[in-house]
C-alpha cells in the first residue's frame, strides 16, 4: 500500500496511555460502523493499516528506554490484537446479512408452480392383472401365454367340450373367415393355454395364464365382446381337490386381504370334474350383506374343478399318473369392483381423464 | 328352471325347513333351503313370493246383466256377493252369463298385478269392484274373459260342475275356494350336467338327500276302463340310432275340459301357459318328472298310430306354432366342420315323428305338427312318451330355430325308464281334470304299447376308494362314499378297494369314474373339504419377454403416456385407409359390419381414441397400447388340414404390437424419436445395433448416388418383408417417418417404425389441420430378440476432454446420422461422445449439418495433435464417404 511508506512520518513521539486508549476507542467505533465490507475494510486500512496511529506508534518504540519500550509495546500489540479480532467478527456478521439479502431476493412461492412432472397411468385392467401375477409369481408360478386366435382343438376339442357344446355354437363364439374353412375361432377363454401347457410336455406344471378372450356378447354396463380372463392351472402327481381349495384360499387372502374367506359350490365346466364355482367373502361388506353382494354376503369370483380326465387324454398324458386342477375368472370384473366402476364400456373408451384417476 | 315350493313340498316335507304351516315367503327357513340347494350346485338365482291369499276377492254369483245407453262394450252386472244387498259393477267382458258364478273384487281391493280397485262412475252408472280374469289375479295366464267358477243353470254342456249347482257360498275368499296358499317359486340355474334336476321330482331328490329327509316318489295309478291300446294304436321305431324307446298310451271318450285351477296356478308358477287339460297334463308332467311327452289327435293320425324315423330330404311339416319346416339335411355346428369330427357325421339327419301313412306329424322332440294337434272336437288321444337320441335333437332344435322346453331335456338327456311313468301320471291328470270339471270320465285304454328299439343295461362304473380320496383330498371310507350315492338313487355294492356304482337311468351325465366321484363330493359336501397348501416346487418367475413388457410399460408411463386398450375387432375399411397391405382376418359370424375385422395395425384404435379425447377437450393425450394384430396368411392352404397349431400357423399371424401415439400440443416426430431413444435405452438395447431408416430420404440418396455413377446396393433395397411388420410403416407421414431397424442401412431386420402420422389420415379422424401427431410402433418379438447393451462395465477416463465442433454442408438426400457414423469412425477410440448439435437449410438451399464430438483419452490428457488429427480425419472422410464440404 502506497501510503504505507509515504503517509508515516516515522518519527512521531512514542504516546503516552491516554492517546493510546483514545486511537482504540476511535477505532473500534470505526470498525463497529462499517455497514458492508467495502466501509469495513477502509475502516480497517485506516485504524490497522500501516500508517495508523498504532503502527506508526509501535515503529517509534525504539527511541524508548528498554523498560517503557516493553510496557508500551505491550500494550500497543494487545488493542492491535483486539482490533483485528474485532474486525473478523464485524466481517462475518456483514457476510451473514449479505448472504440473507441476497437470499431473501430470491424468494419463490412454490404454490405458484404449475407445471408438473405428469407420469403416464398403467389401463387399470393391467394393473389388476399385473397384480395377479405378482401373487402367483410369489406362489411360485410361471406366467403362460397363448394366441388369443385359436384352434378349435385347443379351445373345445382337447377340453372336452363336444361338438354341440353351446359355446361352440356361432351365437357364442367368433368363428374366423378364412381360406378353405379351417376351423379357428377367438379364444373364448383362456383355457386353450392348459392344452398348450400340457402339449409342451414338461411336468410339473404351475402356471397361470392372463389374456385376452372374445364372446358373442352385446357390450353393456357389465359386458364386452372384449375382456380379459386369468386362468391357473396346476399339474403334479398327487393334486387334489383340497390342494385347489387351499390354493384358492391362498390367492383369495393375498389378493383381497387377510379377513377374505373363499368357498366352493359344484357346478360344471367340460373341463374339469368335480367342477365348482368359486365365491369370496363379499369386498365391500365383508360377508355382512349389502347391495354390491345381493345381500348374501358373498361374490361369485369363477370356475374353478379338476382337470378332467379327457384332458390328460387328449394330450397324452397319463390321467393315472397326474391329476391337476384349473381355476380361472374375470380381470375386468375384478377391477370393476375394486374401483366400482360402473360401466364396463369405460374401459375402452380411453378417455385420459378416467385413465389418469386409476 | 322354476320351482315353485308347493310343488317340491309333495315330494319332500318342507316343514324341516319351516316347520308346520306352509310355506313362509322370507326368514331363516328360506334362506337354509336356499343355501342346501346352492352347496349341491342347484343355484337359487331368483326367489319370488307369490301372495296366495287375494285379499278382497269372493264369490258372486252374476244376476242381473242389462246394457248401458251409449255404450256397446261394457256392461252393467249385478252380482250377489252374499251381503244384503247386489253390488253393481260395470264390466267389458261378455264370456259369462247369468247364474255364473265368478270372482269379484271389491272396492278397496290391490290386485296382485297392482291395479287397485276404486269405486267409479262409468256412463252414469257406479261400478263397486271388478269382475276379474285368471290373469288379472294371476292364477292363469288366461286373459281372454272373466273366470268363470260355475255356470249357471241351463248354460253349458256340462253345468254339473263339483256339486250341484248352488252349492258355492258366495262371499267367500276366492283363495279359500281355490286352496290357494301362499308360494315361493325360486329360480334354479340347472347345470348342462344335471338332466335329472330339470324337474321338480329331480330337485326334491337332491335336497332330500341332503337334508337327509325321506322322499316321496309318485306312482301314478290310472283307471284303466278301455280295451287294451295295442289294439287301438300302433308305434314302430324305424331309427333306433334316433330313439332308443318309445311308449304310446291311448285315451277315448275325452270331453274338452279346461285343467283345474290348482294345475293352471302351478303351471303359470313354472312359466308356462294352460292351454287344455290334455295339453296342460303333458307340460304338468314334464315340469314334475323331466319326461316332455305329446298328445295326438288319433284320428287325425293315417293309420292310427306313430313310427319314428329319419327325415328325408324335402319333407315338410307345419309346427304348432303356425311355420312351415322345410326338413331333411341337419346344418353341422361350425366347430364340427369338415369332418373334424368323425362321429358328426351320422347325426345328419334329424328325427321325425310321422304317422302309419308316412305323413310326418312331428319333429321328434322339439315341436309337434299343427295338423295332429289336440283341439276342441278332440275325443282320441295317441299319448307319445319317447327317449330321443340327444344330440340329433340338439342339432334339430338349433337347425329350426326352435329351442322348446322339451328340447332342453331332451338335449340334456331324460330317463328311459321313467316313460311309462309320465305316461301313466299324464293320463292320471287328464282324468282327474274331468273329474273337477264334472265332465264324464274319459276312458283310458288298458297298457301301454311299448318299443323298446336298443336295450340299455344299466351303467356300472367301478369306484375304487384310493382313487376318490386320491382326486378329493379326503379320507372317506367305501361305505360313506356309498351313503352319499344312494340317497340319490346309486346302488352299490362293495368291492376290495371299493364299490361297484350302479347309475340310474335317470343319470346320463355319468359315465366315468370321476362322474363318482363329484357325486360323492356334492353330497359330502363342497364346504366340508378342507384345504391343504400346496406350493409350486420351482421359482417363480416373469419370462424375458414379460419383463420386457413390463419395463416398456412403465418407461412409457415415466415418460407420461397413459396405457389405452383399444378393441381387437374394428370396422375392415379403416385398415383400407391406412393403406395396409396384410390381408385382414374377417369374423364369419360378426355382430356387427363395423366389428367384422380383426386388426391389422393399432394406430387406428388409437386414433380413435385420441379423436375421442379431443372432441371432449382432453387435449394433453399421449396414449400406447400393446396388443395383439392379426393377419390371414397369403399362402394358407386351399383345404384346412389337421387340427391344432399346424392349422393356427397355416392361417393366420398373430403379432404383438406396442403403439405410442404423441397427440399432446408439440409433439411431432421428434417427440416420437425421443421416445424411441428413451426406450432403447430403458429396455436396455444396443444402440449400435439400431438404426433409422427413412425411405424417402433414401430413395433421393440412391437417385444422387446413382447420377455419380456409385451406385450401392446396400441402399436399393426397400419396404420391410411381407407380413404385419410389413406394414408398420402404414399410416405414417411420408417424408417425416422411418423404418426403425436391426443393424444398418435398409438390409436390418425391421423391429419398427416412428414418425408422424400422415396428416391426410389425421383429417379423417375429425383432427383439426395442422395438428401433428408423433407416432412410434414396434414389434415385441423384434425388441426381444434385438441386441442388448454388453452388461460389462467399461472404465471411464479422468482425464479432461475437448469438445469439437465440425459444421458440414450435407446434401438433404443424406441422413444426419450418416454424418454421425463417419465422425464416429474418424474418432476412433478417442471418440467419447458424437451427435448432431444443430442443422439448418440456408437460403441458397444447401443444409448445414454441425456434429459436435467429445474427445478424451482413458489414460492421458489430449494432446493438440490429437484433435488436429481428428479434426483432419473427419473432414477427409466426410468428403470421401458422404461429399460432405466443411462450412468455412
Amino acid at each position: 500500500m502506497g501510503d504505507d511508506t509515504t503517509g508515516g512520518t516515522g518519527t512521531e513521539a512514542p504516546p503516552d496511555p491516554g492517546a493510546v486508549e483514545a486511537a482504540a476507542a476511535a477505532a473500534r467505533g470505526a470498525l463497529q460502523a462499517a455497514g458492508s465490507l467495502e466501509a469495513l475494510e477502509a475502516a480497517r486500512h485506516a485504524h490497522l493499516g500501516r500508517s495508523s496511529p498504532l503502527l506508526v506508534w509501535r515503529r517509534s518504540l525504539g527511541a524508548l528506554d528498554p523498560d517503557e519500550r516493553r510496557r508500551v509495546g505491550l500494550v500497543l500489540n494487545d488493542r492491535r490484537a483486539e482490533l483485528e479480532s474485532l474486525a473478523e467478527a464485524r466481517a462475518a456478521e456483514l457476510a451473514t446479512e449479505a448472504r440473507a439479502a441476497q437470499l431473501a431476493a430470491d424468494a419463490l412461492d412454490l404454490t405458484e408452480v404449475t407445471a408438473r412432472w405428469r407420469p403416464g397411468h398403467l389401463h387399470v385392467v393391467t394393473q389388476v392383472r399385473e397384480e395377479l401375477e405378482d401373487v402367483f409369481v410369489g406362489m411360485g408360478y410361471e406366467i403362460a401365454e397363448g394366441p388369443e386366435a385359436e384352434s378349435d382343438w385347443h379351445n373345445f376339442t382337447a377340453l372336452n367340450m363336444p361338438p354341440d357344446h353351446p359355446a361352440r355354437s356361432a351365437q357364442d363364439s367368433f368363428y374366423l373367415d378364412l381360406a378353405g374353412g379351417a376351423s379357428l375361432l377367438l379364444r373364448s377363454q383362456t383355457s386353450p393355454v392348459q392344452v398348450r401347457l400340457l402339449e409342451r410336455g414338461q411336468l410339473p406344471i404351475y402356471a397361470v395364464a392372463p389374456g385376452r378372450v372374445y364372446r358373442r356378447d352385446t357390450a353393456d354396463a357389465r359386458h364386452l365382446p372384449v375382456f380379459h380372463q386369468i386362468e391357473g392351472f396346476v399339474v403334479d402327481r398327487g393334486v387334489t381337490f383340497a390342494d385347489l381349495v387351499g390354493t384358492i384360499d391362498t390367492f383369495v387372502r393375498a389378493i383381497f386381504g387377510e379377513g377374505t374367506r373363499s368357498r366352493l359350490r359344484p357346478a360344471y365346466f367340460p373341463f374339469t370334474e368335480p367342477s365348482a364355482e368359486f365365491e369370496v367373502t363379499c369386498t365391500i361388506c365383508g360377508g355382512e350383506g349389502c347391495r354390491t353382494c345381493g345381500q348374501v354376503g358373498w361374490i361369485e369370483l369363477g370356475g374353478c374343478g379338476m382337470v378332467h380326465p379327457a384332458v390328460f387324454q387328449a394330450t397324452g398324458v397319463d390321467p393315472e399318473e397326474w391329476s391337476g386342477f384349473a381355476f380361472g375368472f374375470g380381470i375386468d370384473r375384478l377391477a370393476l369392483m375394486r374401483h366400482e366402476v360402473e360401466d364396463l364400456r369405460t374401459f375402452i373408451e380411453n378417455d385420459v381423464r378416467f385413465l389418469r384417476q386409476l | 328352471m322354476l320351482v315353485p315350493l308347493s310343488w317340491l313340498g309333495d315330494f319332500v316335507p318342507l316343514e324341516a325347513f319351516f316347520g308346520p304351516g306352509g310355506v313362509p315367503v322370507t326368514g331363516p327357513g328360506l334362506r337354509r333351503l336356499t343355501e342346501t340347494l346352492d352347496s349341491l350346485g342347484l343355484v337359487v338365482e331368483r326367489v319370488t313370493p307369490v301372495p296366495g291369499d287375494l285379499p278382497g276377492v269372493v264369490l258372486a254369483r252374476v244376476v242381473e246383466i242389462g246394457p248401458i245407453k251409449g255404450a256397446d262394450r261394457i256392461r252393467r252386472v249385478l252380482v250377489d256377493a252374499g251381503g244384503n244387498e247386489p253390488v253393481e259393477v260395470v264390466c267389458g267382458a261378455w264370456n259369462f252369463g247369468l247364474g255364473d258364478v265368478v270372482p269379484l273384487a271389491t272396492v278397496g281391493t290391490t290386485l296382485p298385478g297392482g291395479m287397485r280397485i276404486e269405486r267409479r262412475a262409468l256412463r252414469g252408472v257406479t261400478s263397486n269392484g271388478m269382475l276379474c280374469s285368471s290373469a288379472e289375479l294371476e292364477l292363469a295366464t288366461d286373459a281372454a274373459g272373466i273366470l268363470v267358477l260355475e255356470r249357471g243353470v241351463g248354460d253349458g254342456a256340462h253345468e254339473a260342475a263339483a256339486g250341484a249347482p248352488g252349492a258355492l257360498a258366495l262371499g267367500q275368499p276366492l283363495a279359500e275356494h281355490l286352496g290357494l296358499r301362499p308360494d315361493v317359486v325360486l329360480d334354479l340355474a340347472v347345470e348342462p350336467n344335471r338332466p335329472d334336476a330339470l324337474c321338480i321330482l329331480g330337485v326334491a331328490r337332491d335336497l332330500a338327500a341332503m337334508a337327509r329327509l325321506p322322499l316321496t316318489v309318485p306312482t301314478p295309478q290310472p283307471v284303466e276302463a278301455g280295451p287294451p291300446a295295442a289294439g287301438l294304436a300302433r308305434a314302430e321305431v324305424a331309427a333306433p340310432e334316433a330313439c332308443e324307446r318309445l311308449v304310446v298310451r291311448v285315451v277315448e271318450q275325452l270331453v274338452p275340459v279346461a285343467s283345474p285351477p290348482q294345475v293352471q296356478r302351478r303351471l303359470v308358477l313354472a312359466g308356462m301357459r294352460p292351454i287344455s287339460a290334455v295339453v296342460d297334463a303333458t307340460n304338468y308332467v314334464m315340469l314334475e318328472l323331466g319326461q316332455p311327452t305329446h298328445a295326438y289327435d288319433l284320428d287325425r293320425l293315417g293309420g292310427g298310430g306313430i313310427a319314428v324315423r329319419l327325415a328325408r330330404p324335402g319333407e315338410q311339416l307345419v309346427t304348432l306354432d303356425g311355420v312351415e319346416r322345410h326338413l331333411g339335411q341337419l346344418t353341422l355346428p361350425v366347430g364340427a366342420a369338415a369332418g373334424a369330427d368323425q362321429r358328426q357325421a351320422d347325426v345328419r339327419h334329424e328325427c321325425v315323428v310321422a304317422d302309419l301313412d308316412d305323413h310326418v306329424v312331428g319333429l321328434a322332440g322339439v315341436m309337434g305338427g299343427a295338423a295332429t294337434e289336440v283341439s276342441a272336437t278332440t275325443t282320441r288321444v295317441l299319448l307319445e312318451a319317447a327317449a330321443f337320441e340327444p344330440r340329433r335333437i340338439v342339432r334339430s332344435a338349433r337347425h329350426h330355430g326352435l329351442r322348446s322346453e322339451a328340447s332342453v331335456r331332451f338335449e340334456r338327456g331324460i330317463d328311459p325308464e321313467g316313460l311309462v311313468r309320465a305316461a301313466d301320471r299324464v293320463v292320471e291328470l287328464v282324468a282327474a281334470a274331468a273329474a273337477a270339471a264334472g265332465a264324464p270320465a274319459p276312458l283310458v285304454a288298458a297298457g301301454v304299447v311299448d318299443v323298446r328299439a336298443v336295450a340299455r343295461p344299466a351303467r356300472r362304473i367301478v369306484l375304487r376308494t384310493d382313487r376318490l380320496n386320491g382326486v378329493l383330498g379326503t379320507a372317506l371310507a367305501a361305505e360313506e362314499a356309498a351313503g352319499c350315492l344312494e340317497p340319490i338313487g346309486f346302488t352299490t355294492s362293495p368291492l376290495p378297494g371299493g364299490l361297484e356304482v350302479t347309475v340310474p337311468s335317470f343319470r346320463p351325465d355319468v359315465t366315468l369314474e370321476v362322474d363318482v366321484v363329484e357325486e360323492v363330493a356334492r353330497h359330502y359336501g363342497y364346504e366340508r373339504i378342507a384345504g391343504t397348501p400346496r406350493r409350486a416346487p420351482g421359482v417363480g418367475r416373469l419370462s424375458d419377454g414379460q419383463v420386457l413388457r413390463r419395463r416398456l410399460r412403465r418407461l412409457l408411463t415415466g415418460a407420461g403416456v397413459d396405457e389405452a386398450w383399444t378393441s381387437s375387432i374394428v370396422d375392415p375399411t379403416v385398415a383400407r385407409r391406412l393403406e395396409v397391405r396384410a390381408g385382414a382376418v374377417a369374423l364369419a359370424n360378426p355382430m356387427v359390419a363395423e366389428e367384422s375385422a380383426l386388426r391389422t395395425h393399432l394406430l387406428p384404435g388409437l386414433l380413435d381414441a385420441l379423436r375421442r379425447n379431443v372432441s371432449r377437450q382432453n387435449d394433453d393425450v399421449r396414449l400406447f397400447e400393446l396388443g395383439a394384430v392379426f393377419a390371414a396368411r397369403p399362402t394358407a392352404p386351399a383345404t384346412p388340414g389337421p387340427a391344432g397349431d399346424g392349422l393356427l400357423q397355416a392361417h393366420v399371424e398373430e403379432r404383438e404390437l406396442v403403439g405410442v401415439l404423441l397427440g399432446a400440443p408439440g409433439d411431432d416426430a421428434s417427440a416420437a424419436v425421443a421416445c424411441w431413444w428413451r426406450l432403447v435405452d430403458g429396455l436396455g438395447l444396443d444402440p449400435d445395433a439400431l438404426a433409422l431408416d427413412q425411405p424417402r430420404l433414401r430413395a433421393g440418396a440412391a437417385a444422387a448416388e446413382d447420377r455419380a455413377g456409385r451406385g450401392d446396393g446396400d441402399r436399393a433395397g426397400g419396404g420391410a418383408g411381407e407380413g404385419l411388420v410389413g406394414d408398420l410403416l402404414a399410416g405414417c407421414h411420408p417424408s417425416r417417418a422411418a423404418w426403425i431397424r436391426q443393424g444398418s442401412g435398409s438390409s436390418g431386420r425391421c423391429v419398427g417404425a416412428l414418425g408422424e402420422v400422415d396428416p391426410s389420415l389425421l383429417a379423417t379422424f375429425d383432427l383439426p389441420p395442422g395438428r401433428r401427431v408423433g407416432w412410434l410402433v414396434c414389434d415385441v418379438a423384434g425388441l426381444l430378440a434385438t441386441p442388448r447393451r454388453s452388461p460389462l462395465a467399461r472404465p471411464v477416463s479422468r482425464y479432461p476432454s475437448s469438445d469439437v465442433d465440425l459444421a458440414f454442408v450435407l446434401a438433404e438426400a443424406r441422413p444426419a446420422d450418416d454424418l454421425v457414423a463417419v465422425v464416429r469412425e474418424a474418432a476412433g477410440d478417442l471418440g467419447e461422445a458424437v451427435a448432431v448439435l444443430d442443422a439448418y437449410r440456408a437460403g441458397d438451399g444447401t443444409r448445414s449439418v454441425t456434429v459436435r464430438t467429445r474427445l478424451r483419452a482413458l489414460e492421458r490428457t489430449l494432446s493438440d495433435q490429437d484433435v488436429a488429427a481428428f479434426r483432419s480425419a473427419a473432414i477427409a472422410l466426410a468428403a470421401e464417404r458422404l461429399g460432405a464440404i466443411l462450412r468455412a
